[in-house]
């Protein structure tokens, strides 16, 4: 598929390998929500997105320093995917992991504390927006080198499987870091080894500012499976129910033993690569065409209130979110730097 | 309470921008995300998207205005149900902008110099772990038998043993398990412990080894083998980025005890790409330990050790040696500290450090030196990293003289670093510039005369010897 300058053709996303899961609804929209999993949908991603722009605008001031790759426009995928997974399954991604951060249930406080550099970090102010784990959260980072976490992430899914447990492990990565080699050494290994790892390709169309198809030989990204027989598929990455339902069978497919599964989230990211890119590589009616038409926040605000859920509640969750993020943000500022004496700590063990 | 938007700064290293143009008039709804304003600096111009919701209430700095300091406030946003009347009222949001980094005061920090009544080692900030605490070798209990053995017999055995002991760890790489290993180093493991724990990969360094330390985060034990460290170059970034790194990119929380061994250095007639030695290179990083042992004993014993420590280890073996024989003590428990030198043989006159198969030619040396009467005392380093200073630091201060001896390329070399360690801590013991063999500063040739020449020798090592010993 060669993608139309002027956007993804959602509509026309599609199953592309012939192995690929049954999904069951191969004509139009995604099984339904519940108001319940719209209205928990609607606050993970609210808290993602408002995380983002306090972060976003923290960096503005000087109290983030360094890089930081801003989530906005994402927000479906991690919300979407965390809602299919159990107790004890992993992920891991690259740099751009605020958002799987957060919707792998870590708190904003330690994540916003990170980005300041600050000892409450989740790093203790050494690791930084890029570099940031939760053992207990079953998060594996945040990694700074494109394409690393794939190997990880395919480690992790080695170890389930070496124990003989049922857990699942999901690598994310990006349409940019889909072009490293060790990705395919990874899909190589994995479905020879038959490994539970669920692949997913944050397709957001700009490896940093060089689009899909100025990098990429093969724009399909659910294809890039096809020669080690995995399957993919291609998903409306701005549909929570759609990237649920999908990961819904890509999960099952791993735990049934069936080895790895792609999943190519089609998507689109508002802010630059990082906070100083000012995105010159496309127009800024793109950027504002997929805002307007397919945010996934809006997507399922306008379902809420279609399925007569008051204005007022869903303020409410906003303001609520706007707490959360607010207090992350003041204790991200007033808790103290690093003691001088964890330069020398946790080199080893 | 109306917000203040502030002047935004596009990088760390901004200090202040154009406000170009503003794209919201005043008294307009603004929601977060619009963008509201352009501002430029030399490098870029950047859209200013509003967080907040509300009304564009005033624009405080006007457009075409240059060189506004970041976090000017620039305009006001009013919430819904406030007025211009609240405008006064308007609260910035706290710039917290860091302090840039002060160089002044970074040095200032003095170093005392080493005097005779104080420790060795000096360096207060040196971390935990390294050579200091460390132990001596293990007793070996009495009666115990001492078994004559292959170094790649021993490495099997110390893999072999600490597989039994732990269902944690496993072998994975290239050949290891049904060819039994491209060097024959793992035969008979795939027998004893099945394909589960002896993984035979495809011939993919990058991959498998960032698939060996995301095993490890979770909790698992990997030995990575390479079958040679040449191969490793292709897989360094996971080595160094993922697994050294992310014990202190995780603040302590997630560490990886990950063992990535193979033979190390040249081998003999396979040129430049096969012969590397990456001794420096890996003894170079923090968070990686790094262990080039030389005896058959040294072998089992470090390996081990290797296997149980909770971080990753790079265990350099040597192709030439892994036929040579030596004794072993024959007892589960024989692990020896990382990080530890020993004293190979004893002298007077001039100390030689080295490891690995460097040792070879030091041993050899120190006999031919010993028929002219220089009692030469051979240091075997064992570790890189942490690095024995103490040991070599104790020798030189007896001996008053020094000569490294290495395979590798002297540039930036561990020769070089243990010259500026004796400088930096036995100065004022030295009788004579501390002297370094190594490979020459070429690559690896393969006639068999140009690969002779550039390798070190004995002849090399015996007469920097007696150099450094004026003779």
């Amino acid at each position: 598929m060669i993608l139309p300058a002027s956007g993804f053709d959602m509509a026309a996303s599609k199953k592309s390998v012939a192995q690929a899961a049954d999904n069951g609804s191969e004509s139009g929209s995604p099984p339904a929500f519940t108001r319940e999993q719209d209205l928990q949908a609607l606050r993970d991603m609210l808290l993602i997105r408002r995380f983002e722009e306090k972060a976003g605008q923290l960096y503005g001031m000087g109290a983030i320093g360094g890089f930081c790759h801003l989530y906005i426009g994402q927000e479906a995928i991690v919300v979407g995917m965390q809602m299919t997974l159990g107790q004890g399954d992993q992920v891991i991604t690259g740099y751009r992991d605020h958002g799987h951060m957060l919707a792998c249930g870590m708190d904003a406080k330690g994540v916003m504390a990170e980005l300041t550099g600050r000892r409450g970090g989740y790093s203790k102010g050494k690791g930084g927006s890029m570099h940031m784990f939760s053992k207990e959260k079953h998060f594996y980072g945040g990694h700074g080198i494109v394409g690393a976490q794939v190997s990880l992430g395919t480690g992790l899914a080695f170890a389930n499987r070496y124990r003989g447990n049922d857990r699942v492990s999901l690598a994310y990565f990006g349409d940019g870091a889909a072009n490293q080699g060790q990705v395919y050494e990874s899909f190589n290994m994995a479905e020879l080894w038959k490994l539970p790892v669920v692949y997913i390709i944050e397709n957001n169309r700009y490896a940093m500012g060089t689009s899909v198809t100025r990098s990429s030989a093969q724009t399909d990204f659910s294809k890039r499976g096809v020669s080690f027989n995995i399957p993919g598929e291609q998903v409306d990455g701005m549909d929570v129910r759609a990237v649920k339902a999908a990961g819904d069978r890509a999960v099952k497919w791993c735990r049934d033993g069936k080895g790895p599964y792609i999943l190519e989230m089609q998507t689109y990211r508002y802010r630059g690569h990082s906070m100083s890119d000012p995105a010159k590589y496309r127009t800024r009616e793109e950027v504002d065409k997929v805002r307007h038409d397919q945010d996934p926040i809006e997507q399922v605000r306008n379902r809420l209130l279609a399925d007569k859920v008051a204005e007022d509640e869903l303020k409410k969750i906003d303001a609520k979110v706007r707490e959360i993020v607010n207090m992350a943000a003041d204790f991200a500022q007033n808790d103290p730097e690093p003691d001088a004496s964890e330069l020398y700590t946790d080199i080893y063990r | 309470m109306p917000i203040q938007v502030l002047m935004p700064a596009l990088s760390p290293t901004m200090e202040k921008g154009n406000l170009a143009k503003w794209l919201k008039k005043e008294g307009e709804a603004v929601r977060s995300g619009d963008v509201i304003a352009e501002i430029e600096t030399d490098k870029a111009t950047m859209e200013v998207e509003a967080t907040d919701e509300g009304t564009l209430g005033k624009i405080l700095i006007p457009e075409g205005t240059n060189d506004v300091a970041v976090n000017t406030p620039i305009a006001t946003i009013l919430a819904d149900g406030e007025s211009a009347a609240d405008l006064g009222k308007a609260e910035a949001p706290k710039a917290a902008r860091m302090p840039a980094r002060d160089v002044s005061s970074e040095v200032a920090e003095s170093r005392a110099p080493v005097g005779e009544g104080k420790p060795m080692i000096s360096d207060p900030k040196r971390p935990a772990g390294t050579a200091a605490e460390i132990p001596e070798d293990p007793d070996i209990p009495a009666g115990t038998e001492m078994v004559t053995m292959t170094i790649r017999e021993a490495l099997r055995d110390a893999m072999a043993e600490e597989m039994r002991r732990d269902g944690d760890v496993f072998l994975m790489g290239e050949e290891v398990a049904e060819y039994q290993g491209a060097y024959k180093v793992s035969q008979g493991l795939l027998e004893e412990f099945g394909a589960r724990r002896v993984i035979d990969t495809p011939i993919t360094e990058h991959g498998f080894a960032g698939v060996g330390v995301g095993a490890a985060f979770a909790g698992l034990k990997p030995i990575v083998e390479f079958m040679t460290f040449n191969f490793a170059m292709q897989a360094i970034d996971q080595i160094i980025n993922s697994a050294a790194k992310t014990l202190y990119m995780s603040g302590g929380q997630m560490g990886c005890s990950i063992v990535f061994r193979g033979p190390n250095g040249a081998a003999a007639r396979v040129a430049a790409q096969h012969s590397q030695d990456y001794s420096a290179w890996y003894s170079q990083i923090p968070g990686l330990k790094v262990i080039a042992p030389y005896s058959a004993a040294d072998y089992k014993g470090l390996l081990k050790a290797a296997i149980r420590d909770p971080n990753p280890v790079i265990f350099l073996e040597n192709e030439i040696l892994y036929g040579h024989t030596g004794p072993v003590p024959k007892f589960d428990d024989y692990v020896l500290p990382i990080g530890k030198a020993r004293i190979a043989r004893a002298g007077q006159h001039v100390t030689l450090v080295s490891w690995s198969n460097g040792m070879t030619y030091a041993l050899k040396a120190a006999d031919e030196l010993a028929k002219e009467g220089i009692e030469a005392e051979v240091v075997d380093l064992r570790t890189l990293r942490p690095m024995d200073t103490d040991t070599i630091v104790a020798s030189v201060r007896k001996t008053g003289r020094a000569v490294t001896v290495e395979e590798g390329w002297q540039q930036s070399g561990v020769g070089a670093e243990i010259v500026a360690r004796i400088m930096e801590h036995a100065f004022d013991y030295l009788d004579a510039p501390v002297m370094r063999v190594s490979g020459k500063d070429v690559p690896m040739p393969y006639a068999a005369n140009l690969e002779k020449l550039a390798l070190p020798s004995i002849a090399e090592v015996v007469e920097a010897a007696k150099a450094v010993c004026y003779r």
